[in-house]
């Protein structure tokens, strides 16, 4: 669990330059975090770049970005250090550096994925109407379940390790308040003027990414509790699926696809306009995978039941079922999992301001 | 070639800024040319952090109320007296109606940054600092028309009896001409002219480092000047403080400040004391420290303080020296390590009850029978590890300007010029003769720069 020495002292060099000047103090939570320290330890700096959410305000008000010779690019390294975390806390520890760095090796795992489940498909046995008919119920489970709770595991043990990295201390109602309340609202990519990012025209601020990343949020909650609704219905109701339109995993899937799949499109979108070296370049790649595999999720998912009664459905479930199972096994080790680490730090955050 | 624009704006920094942004939603057509590549874009305005501001209520971010007489005072107490009070009087007073045209223009403003409580009511601080400031007029000249072009050097206003007939600019390694209908100047000071600070101020200049931006080398100034156009303030005289010596040589701006001082001794390269470093609370005397490092040996002066101190002050930029012993401190700093040690005992025999140290405020902890004293914060430098830091003097502004009226504009000694106005620091030595008062040149700017657009362009629609 070694993070790279170099981003580290890169991040640290920053941090300094940064708590000397703090004209920056009013954009997110990274400053006022920042200056309560007056030397950064290798865990400080991890807990600072996990509270940049990349907005790139502080690089574009930055009076000494290059060519000047301080070369300040906070986004950028904390961006690299926050990746480099992930990868030191992910386990098991080797996969993550793949997935995260490359969307080929997302894409692969996506394909291996949707092969697997064709040939579920074919070789055991099927009964029911519309997608069980091509799969059954029960062999779905079996191939779900795994592949949804192996990942939560896994995060889990990356989450431990993060928080006894950062010195977390025991987690109150208030702090949980706090840091929910701040990624529901997003209140971070607000900036702390509430106009918006720096993304994807240098210095304009803009809600965009704001905005594409709430619509991604909702959506995935929407398809999410649509799922959910449905396991209700088959296991308590024995209601199993073909669900009508107006049924409620309809209600909540239909609209939940539209918003994930809009978002993931308008937030990759973003990503081509957006200058990669105010990120973590090596990481582009993988957050691209990443962004376009929900939005393969959602739009197969729709077309699922665009397509019901056509005989593609057989290969257009395939293709679905497989990026779902892609998305879950790789939860941990893509983009997905800064969902968890950012509330992790927001948390340890809530509780740094209550001590101070 | 561009068509030849109604205005031409010189500078672009926060008054050519706030003029071009008038002059253009007055229907004028503008063109502005900076002399720095984009990414420098902004002048010293870059670098700033707040404006000052009258307001007779609570106001954006700003607490309570700052009203005109307090702040005249204020802006007396610093300059002796030497302002010319009308001019500053409006510059106060219309200070009020800019915040509000700032924000509507892009800038916003933040509660007064951590270490600086002390101006949350005068001062409203820029989010981001002056670059996001800048940024923001940016976008706003690009949406109104503004034609911008960068690495565009104006050398020449040609001076045709009371008007402007012709600016000579040289852009991409060529020289252009240009005859628009009028001019505002907003070039700032002449600091980054080494040359000429070692003129005006002597030798010793040349071991200035300048705070700001390397483009505000007075060349419009100058050429101005040679052509007699009215001038203010004095020739010789610019605003320096004492800096981190580290610091690089131009562009350093607002991290290169130490604020240690009042917690140490500072000595000279000889090795001995010269000031009074706990006369009074730093902001209130780092200026006069630019001038003290100016006058000793090697125009440098040496910091050291003790373990008990080196949390007390704002982290610096560049990591302090450190050693077990005054001697082994004085070896890396390069000074006489005898001479340091015996100043250094000297100065701790001579403090005495430390019980009442209070770093926030005069504590009157004071030495007694020492030359010279150090009548605060005055504890004896015996905690290892000591730390040492090197002081320089940082120039922030130049104080020679030409001379405007309360219409931003330049006048020869037969009388006004037509078609020529100045903004900013170009022009600020109008208002402040010698001194500074914090957040006062962003005012100064703004409020100059407004009107030099909005007279510009009144007079080019007439023409
Ligand atoms: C480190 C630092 C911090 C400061 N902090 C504050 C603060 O917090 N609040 C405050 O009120 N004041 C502050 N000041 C002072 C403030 O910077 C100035 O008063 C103000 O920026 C002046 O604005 P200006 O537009 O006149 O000049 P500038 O912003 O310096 O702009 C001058 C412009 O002219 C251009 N130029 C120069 N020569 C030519 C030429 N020949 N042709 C074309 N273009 C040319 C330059 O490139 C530049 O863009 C600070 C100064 C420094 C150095
Ligand atoms: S990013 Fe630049 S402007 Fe912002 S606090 Fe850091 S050094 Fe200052
Ligand atoms: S990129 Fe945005 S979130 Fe990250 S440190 Fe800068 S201002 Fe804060």
């Amino acid at each position: 669990m070694q993070m790279q020495p170099e981003f580290v002292e890169e991040a640290r060099r920053q941090a300094e330059i940064c708590n000397a000047c703090r004209y920056c103090e009013g954009y997110c939570a990274v400053f006022p975090a920042l200056q309560a320290e007056r030397a950064f330890a290798e865990a400080d700096l991890t807990q600072l770049a996990n509270l940049c959410h990349n907005c790139r305000n502080c690089y574009h008000a930055c009076q000494y970005t290059a060519p000047h010779e301080f070369d300040l690019n906070l986004p950028k390294a904390l961006a690299e250090l926050r990746h480099d975390s992930w990868d030191a806390f992910a386990w098991p520890g080797g996969l993550a550096r793949g997935f995260q760095r490359s969307g080929t090796m997302i894409a692969a795992a996506f394909v291996l994925g949707f092969a697997a489940l064709f040939l579920a498909a074919r070789a055991l046995p099927a009964e029911g109407e519309g997608f069980y008919a091509v799969l059954s119920h029960n062999v779905m489970v079996a191939i779900f379940a795994p592949a949804f709770l192996l990942p939560l595991a896994s995060l889990s043990v990356s989450l431990r390790r993060y928080w006894a990295h950062v010195g977390g201390g025991r987690i109150t109602l208030g702090h949980l308040r706090h840091a929910f309340g701040s990624a529901a609202k997003m209140r971070n990519l607000a900036g702390g003027h509430g106009d918006g990012c720096n993304f994807e025209e240098e210095d304009r601020f803009s809600q965009a990414r704001r905005h594409a990343h709430t619509a991604v949020l909702v959506g995935f909650l929407l398809c999410f509790a649509s799922t959910s609704s449905g396991t209700v219905l088959h296991y308590v109701f024995d209601a199993p699926a073909p669900y009508g339109f107006w049924s409620l995993p309809k209600l909540l899937g239909v609209p939940g696809g539209l918003l994930l799949g809009g978002g993931a499109l308008w937030l990759a979108h973003l990503k081509l306009k957006a200058d990669p070296e105010l990120g973590a370049p090596s990481a582009w790649g993988g957050e691209m995978g990443f962004v376009l595999l929900l939005a393969f999720v959602a739009w197969s998912g729709l077309a699922l039941w665009l397509l019901r009664d056509h005989a593609a459905l057989p290969v257009v479930l395939a293709l679905h079922l497989g990026g779902v199972l892609a998305f879950f096994l790789l939860m941990p080790f893509t983009k997905m999992a800064h969902g968890f680490y950012r509330l992790a730090a927001l948390v340890r955050d809530a509780q740094r301001r209550e001590a101070s | 070639m561009t068509d030849t624009p109604d205005i031409l704006v010189i500078g672009g920094g926060n008054a050519a800024l706030c003029a071009a942004i008038e002059a253009a939603e007055a229907g004028a057509r503008v063109l502005i040319l900076e002399a720095a590549p984009k990414p420098y874009r902004g002048g010293n305005s870059r670098h700033t952090r707040n404006f000052r501001c009258m307001h007779d209520g609570p106001l954006s971010v700003l607490v309570d109320a700052y009203e005109e007489e307090e702040y005249v005072a204020d802006l007396m107490k610093v300059t002796g007296g030497k302002t010319d009070e009308n001019l500053a009087r409006l510059a106060i007073r219309s200070s009020q109606d800019c915040l509000p045209w700032m924000e509507a223009h892009g800038v916003r403003f933040q509660p007064s940054l951590s270490g600086t409580l002390s101006l949350a009511r005068t001062n409203a601080f820029f989010m981001g600092g002056g670059k996001s400031l800048v940024n923001a007029y940016y976008r706003t000249v690009e949406a109104l028309g503004v034609e911008v072009r960068y690495e565009a050097h104006v050398m020449h206003l040609e001076l045709d009896g009371d008007r402007i007939a012709r600016v000579d600019f040289d852009h991409e390694g060529q020289s252009h001409s240009l005859s628009p209908r009028a001019v505002v100047v907003a070039s700032g000071g002449f600091q980054a002219d080494r040359d000429w600070l070692a003129r005006a101020w002597g030798p010793a200049a040349k071991n200035f480092l300048i705070r700001g931006t390397p483009y505000n080398r007075g060349v419009v100034l100058a050429d101005l000047l040679d052509q007699g156009v009215a001038s203010v303030g004095d020739p010789t005289q610019c605003h320096a403080v004492a800096i981190d010596g580290r610091a690089p040589l131009y562009d350093g701006g607002i991290v290169t400040r130490l604020d240690c001082v009042p917690f140490s001794i500072v000595v000279n390269k000889e090795g001995e004391r010269f000031y009074d470093e706990g006369e009074d609370v730093w902001p209130k005397r780092y200026a006069i420290w630019g001038r003290l490092v100016a006058a000793q040996p090697d125009q440098v002066g040496h910091v050291i303080i003790d373990a008990k101190s080196i949390n007390l002050f704002m982290p610096s930029v560049f990591p302090p020296l450190k050693a077990d012993s005054i001697e082994e401190l004085a070896g890396m700093m390069g000074l006489p390590a005898q001479k340091v040690a015996a100043t250094v005992a000297e100065f701790n025999a001579a403090c005495g009850d430390t019980s009442g140290f209070s770093p926030m405020e005069l504590d009157g902890v004071t030495t007694t029978g020492l030359t010279p004293p150090k009548t605060n914060w005055a504890r004896p430098i015996t905690e290892p590890p000591f730390y040492g830091y090197s002081l320089k003097t940082g120039v922030t502004f130049t104080y020679l300007g030409l001379k405007v009226d309360e219409r931003a504009q330049c006048a020869t000694d037969r009388g006004p010029i037509r078609n020529l106005w100045a903004a900013g620091e170009t022009m600020a030595g109008s208002i402040l003769g010698q001194g500074y008062l914090a957040g006062f040149g962003m005012t100064i700017g703004t409020v100059f720069g407004r009107i030099a657009g909005k007279e510009a362009a009144a007079y080019a629609n007439a023409a």
